[in-house]
């Protein structure tokens, strides 16, 4: 088997170390460096992990990088300062994995449309987009890859404990950034957005709802056997990923409702709207290192 | 209790909170007609947005009969006196929904977020303050939390700039004792610039009750709605409400006869059924869950054959909050699979 591709994370919080830890069970990615602004304990376990520390941010990373190189970099900051990580990262040959709503590369939902990022060559940055968007464009697009879909509209649930201030301070750009997706990659007309935060105790589980109109009557077998199929696909990243029933046809309406728990690596169970921001993000990575040594 | 001289701004949301139970179809002449006879009576501020606020039209809460931007166009040319507010739920809405009210010419912004989630509101609170416009911060569910934890999340939206902060009552659950205890405990510690509102909702037939509680405790705007025409029950009848408040010598500025015949000539007759305290919204009431949940748990009784009661028994034992609407289909199939 040849070596591990190396890989940076930036952001040393909770999303940071999740990610950490889903990296020690890659057969292809090694986490080699753990970057934050300043000391933390989260910089103080990647230590204890054995990683390469910068408390400097990304000009930490970039002047030990020459000693020891990542082929991938994972962003687990916040869109107000992933240009400024991206530019310097991508200037060093790394590929950027983008987990913050920033979008500045292409939108990447591994199930959906990695494959094809792959097909057109190596992007030098790829854009998670948003927990919403992982966790409901793959029913959007399993929909629409067997009816053309007018419109697609997700409702995402979750939990007020699993929302960083990160979001709360921007939430529009998860409204925005997930709609913009569900057309895109989803492959709906028109796409909306709702997130909805509870903060009931013990936390809620991320509950999402997937609304499709069909432009024909659907045809309810046939989205029954391609949400079953993409339902598979997304649980070979995110195991507590499952539908709550059979999807409901009502009309033109398809309405599809998944439940998304997370592996409980670091983050709480209950916080699949992160967990799948991380493993969709590592996902990405070990696709495109698989890529490059095959 | 005695409010003699003292002055109240009563807020109409019958064009609002009203496209509740008229499944967010009022027509722009059914808008304009009332919203004209209600500023013929004098009522200083009326809501007009789709239910859930600018950007609600959905699959999830229900497509209107027009654009909040028609709506809210021809309603601000109708009206002479009063002003217009929109109501906008973020995650739902956007700064883009807010700055197209401003530009249709709306004098307040409502930016509503659950009881405990107020953080998320920053960005559009600030903008309406940018803005200039009159800038309300409303938690809603206000009775899921004590009076100290909703003063804390009233603290954050007024330091984003809003320049008034309601208690909302949006389950109808709460007593006049839970409504002295919270806008008391805000009026006390918020600046004394910072206006305090109360938002009622009329299902354990509270409202004018609880209404006056907050006054007394320093309440200075309160919401009802002509003919009660809104969620669960409907909200603080209006009328009602105006005329108490005259008969206790406060000042609304309000003509309470106009008034009466807006709700008895202009929205009465647009209703698709009285709105009255239905078993439903009496359990919306007693159990504390989000007053907009009513219509939708009938529609699941009617496809599910589950009593539309008891779905709402069900939401409120899950802790919802308001836009968990997607949730009833849900539990409604659940529990007709139970009982099969």
């Amino acid at each position: 088997m040849t070596a591990k591709a190396k890989a940076a994370i930036i952001g040393p919080g909770n999303i940071g170390t999740d990610l950490l830890m889903k990296c020690q069970r890659s057969e292809l990615i090694e986490a080699t460096w753990m970057v934050g602004i300043e000391e933390s304990a989260g910089i103080q376990r990647a230590r204890e992990f054995g990683l390469k520390t910068s408390t400097e941010g990304v000009d930490g990373l970039v002047a030990g990088f020459d000693e020891s190189p990542v082929d991938f970099v994972f962003d687990a900051t916040s869109a107000y300062v992933h240009a400024e990580n991206s530019r310097k990262v991508t200037a060093l040959g790394a590929t950027m994995i983008d987990l913050t709503p920033a979008a500045i590369g292409p939108f990447c939902i591994p199930p959906v449309n990695l494959d094809s990022l792959l097909g057109t060559g190596p992007a030098q940055n790829v854009n998670m987009v948003t927990c919403g968007g992982q966790a409901t464009i793959p029913m959007v697009h399993a929909v629409s890859r067997v009816q053309s879909v007018s419109y697609a509209e997700i409702v995402a649930t979750v939990a007020s404990k699993s929302v960083g201030m990160g979001t709360r301070d921007n939430i529009d750009e998860f409204t925005r950034t997930t709609s913009s997706a569900i057309s895109q990659i989803g492959g709906a007309d028109e796409g909306k957005a709702i997130i909805i935060i509870n903060p009931a105790e013990p936390p809620l589980v991320m509950r999402d709802t997937i609304h499709c109109l069909t432009k024909d009557a659907p045809d309810e077998s046939t989205i029954r056997d391609s949400i079953d199929a993409m339902v598979s696909e997304v649980q070979r990243y995110v195991p507590g990923y499952k539908l709550n029933n059979a999807p409901i046809i009502d009309g033109n309406r398809v309405t599809i409702s998944v439940e998304v728990e997370g592996l409980g690596d670091f983050l709480p169970k209950y916080a699949g709207n992160l967990d799948i921001m991380t493993a969709a993000g590592l996902r990405t990575a070990e696709m495109i290192a698989q890529r490059r040594t095959a | 209790m005695k409010l003699e001289g003292r002055k109240v701004t009563l807020h109409d949301m019958c064009l609002r909170d009203g496209m509740h139970p008229k499944q967010h179809q009022i027509t722009v002449d059914q808008m304009v007609d009332i919203a004209g006879a209600l500023d013929d009576a004098g009522v200083p501020l009326i809501e007009v947005t789709h239910g859930d606020g600018l950007g609600g039209a959905s699959v999830n809460y229900g497509f209107p009969a027009a654009s909040d931007e028609t709506y809210l166009r021809a309603v601000v040319e109708r009206v002479s006196q009063a002003g217009i507010s929109a109501l906008l739920l973020p995650g739902i809405g956007t700064v883009d929904h807010l700055r197209m009210a401003a530009d249709c010419g709306v004098t307040t912004i409502r930016v509503a977020t659950h009881c405990t989630e107020a953080n998320v509101s920053r960005q559009h609170i600030n903008l309406s303050r940018d803005l200039g416009l009159d800038t309300v911060g409303f938690l809603m569910m206000a009775h899921m939390v004590s009076a100290e934890e909703l003063l804390a999340q009233a603290q954050l939206m007024e330091s984003y700039g809003a320049n008034c902060i309601y208690c909302t009552d949006s389950a109808g659950y709460m007593l006049p004792q839970d409504v002295t205890d919270r806008v008391g405990l805000l009026r006390n510690n918020l600046k004394s610039e910072t206006e305090i509102g109360f938002h009622g909702h009329h299902n354990l037939a509270m409202g004018v009750a609880n209404s006056l509680a907050a006054i007394d405790a320093g309440a200075d705007r309160i919401d009802g709605s002509a003919a009660g025409l809104g969620a669960g029950a409907g909200n603080t009848p209006l009328e009602a409400m105006a005329a108490v408040l005259e008969r206790m010598g406060a000042e609304t500025g309000i003509d309470i006869f106009k008034l009466a015949d807006a709700a008895e000539d202009h929205v009465l007759p647009i209703m698709d059924e009285p709105v009255r305290l239905s078993r439903d919204a009496l359990v919306l009431g007693y159990a504390g869950a989000y007053s907009s949940f009513l219509l939708f748990a009938k529609r699941a009784q009617a496809k599910y054959g589950v009593p539309s009661h008891e779905i709402l028994l069900e939401m409120a034992r899950r802790k919802t909050v308001g836009g968990q609407e997607d949730l009833i289909e849900e539990i409604a199939i659940e529990m007709a699979a139970k009982a099969s």
